[in-house]
């Protein structure tokens, strides 16, 4: 990727989370896990997807699932800067007149479809490529998933039932930020080996640093000539690119004070780092 | 005509359809080679199958789903409630051997709380066709709504002719003024060789074939009130949910007063075995029927 490419994606990427820190006050949002996605949704919608923001139904468009659905904020916020969704609505957060909640629903254009139960959107992801393949058609399907997700014995099944299937225009992605809800992955559900665990299910497996955008173009710029399913591992960290909530188990489902967003804004910026004292609260 | 048939008839002409099963494939053994891409096996996945078939209607096509009733119903719960309730898509489910029908199988294959279950999916229509005959009249216009749609198939074949099939609507096969026995699915038979039975014996008795459980005829429940003395519902279902609930929640919602007696399974699973001792040991053959509402009929006078 050159030089000018990289920099537009990561301002892109700051504008996303600039959108997204506000969310986490009056009612919160999963801050932590939507920080540690904002890099690939920000690679994924600029750079590989093909999706007319005009045309957010045309049935040739490429789809991708947010099935790890509590990240939306990042969703919201790649749409905000993409022009899919004014600004003016991320104000709407949590409020009964609005779609804009804790999970995403189709109410929002672009969103194609509902999610916040674990483990539901890879077999939709199947469903759908399955349909497209019916039509001969060349629409790539990716479903987001989160890796305490990878708890639900449906996503393995997916697994099977796309390899089985060989729906080569299907690519799983995995959020490997290394926590679920109230802790370390390894801590309670150890996934590790996850690499080998894919590749046994026969899947064309790839583990890259999820914040890289070179290694995310150069990833995805090769599945096209994959026979069969494909899963990306994007190690990733949860609250990036905020260093005083990075990286912990506590800092999940975020809801803190103005004062605090302000210095967590200031933080983004790099101006100074924030000093947090709110007890988050695990809402699960 | 078989279901099969039926089925092969219906997915050539019209392209939206596609056809699914979780390896169960005793009834679209010949599908396969017919409608080549359109016809989908996911394997033992009943989760995966739903939330396909979700996928798969997000994209403009209607599924018609197939799998064991229990599998279908409770181990794929969630994937029809969330990825298929929510959305309103119109799959159509399949359910084989519910109720009696999984004979020999034993409790974990026994589906006697499917009608409960999924009523309570808003916007989820259900059905219970009484025989082959019934089914074949009433799949066509279940298949053809934008609705999703659960049906406990029944391809059982019987003597009687059943009448054309219209959406919401029950089957009056007799007036009664003693009683009205209203039944539906696999327990359509025997309630009705009971019927008649009970008429020779002098006991003026009625029978409804209900056929669709939700949406439920009221109309029929509405014309009840008043010209007959008793309700007999009789399902191979357990008491709570199926169509003694509903008979009960209509009479109390629209303020009709009937007495209503069930014949069905009280909070247990039936004995498991070949199906006409499983019927006897549990009391719903036409002589043990016969007994029963003619006790009832007795007791209610």
């Amino acid at each position: 990727m050159n030089t000018e490419k990289r920099i537009k994606l990561e301002s892109f990427a700051l504008q996303v989370r600039e959108r997204i820190v506000p969310l986490a006050t009056e009612g919160g949002c999963f801050l932590g896990a939507s920080l540690s996605a904002v890099d690939i949704l920000t690679y994924l919608y600029n750079s590989f997807l093909k999706i007319d923001g005009e045309h957010l139904s045309d049935e040739s468009r490429d789809y991708l699932f947010l099935s790890k659905g509590h990240d939306v904020p990042a969703l919201y916020g790649v749409f905000v800067e993409l022009g899919w969704l004014a600004p003016e609505r991320l104000k709407n957060h949590l409020s009964v007149d609005d779609h804009i909640y804790w999970h995403p629903n189709r109410h929002i254009p672009g969103v194609e479809f509902h999610a916040g139960s674990l483990g539901q959107l890879p077999a939709v992801a199947i469903g759908v490529a399955l349909e497209i393949r019916i039509r001969k058609g060349n629409n790539r399907v990716v479903c987001i998933l989160g890796d305490g997700e990878l708890n639900e014995g449906s996503c393995w099944e997916a697994f099977l039932v796309a390899h089985a299937k060989q729906l080569s225009n299907l690519i799983f992605v995995v959020d490997r930020n290394h926590f679920q809800a109230n802790m370390a992955t390894e801590e309670l559900i150890p996934l590790e080996p996850l690499h080998d665990k894919c590749r046994a299910f026969g899947l064309h497996t790839y583990r890259i640093n999820g914040h890289d955008f070179d290694q995310l173009d150069e990833t995805f710029s090769q599945l096209e000539s994959n026979q069969g399913p494909s899963i990306i591992i994007c190690d990733t960290i949860r609250g990036k690119g905020l260093p005083s909530i990075e990286a912990r188990a506590d800092r999940w489902f975020c809801n803190f004070n103005s004062q605090e967003i302000g210095e967590l804004m200031d933080e983004l910026h790099q101006i100074k780092q924030a000093d947090i004292t709110s007890q988050t609260i695990v809402a699960r | 005509m078989t279901y099969e048939q039926l089925l092969q008839e219906i997915a050539i002409n019209d392209q939206q359809y596609v056809v699914m099963t979780a390896e169960n494939r005793a009834l679209v053994r010949n599908l396969p080679k017919v409608l080549g891409d359109r016809f989908i096996d996911t394997g033992i996945t009943e989760q995966t199958m739903m939330g396909a078939a979700a996928g798969l209607a997000l994209r403009g096509r209607k599924p018609i789903v197939h799998a064991l009733a229990a599998f279908l119903t409770m181990r794929a719960f969630e994937f029809t409630r969330t990825s298929i309730g929510i959305p309103h898509f119109p799959v159509k489910m399949s359910s084989f051997i519910p109720g009696f029908l999984s004979d020999g199988n034993g409790p974990t294959h026994q589906a006697v709380e499917d009608i409960a279950i999924m009523r309570g999916i808003p916007g989820m229509e259900v059905f219970a066709p009484a025989d082959e005959d019934d089914l074949v009249k009433m799949l066509p216009a279940i298949w053809e709504t934008e609705n999703p749609s659960y049906v406990r198939i029944n391809t059982t074949a019987n003597q009687y002719k059943h009448s054309i099939f219209e959406l919401g609507k029950a089957e009056i096969i007799s007036e009664g003024k003693d009683a009205t026995i209203l039944t539906y699915g696999f327990m359509f038979e025997n309630s009705y060789q009971a019927m008649l039975s009970l008429r020779e014996a002098g006991f003026d008795v009625g029978l409804v074939n209900v056929r669709s459980l939700h949406p439920f005829d009221v109309e029929m429940l509405k014309a009840l009130v008043g010209k007959t003395q008793l309700i007999v519902a009789i399902e191979d279902h357990f008491l709570t949910g199926g169509l003694f609930s509903i008979v009960a929640e209509q009479l109390v919602t629209n303020h009709w007063s009937v007495p209503v007696k069930a014949i069905a399974l009280d909070a247990r699973w039936f004995r498991p075995g070949r199906l006409l001792d499983v019927i006897e040991f549990e009391g719903f053959d036409v002589a043990n029927l016969v007994t029963r509402i003619s006790t009832l009929i007795q007791e209610n006078q």
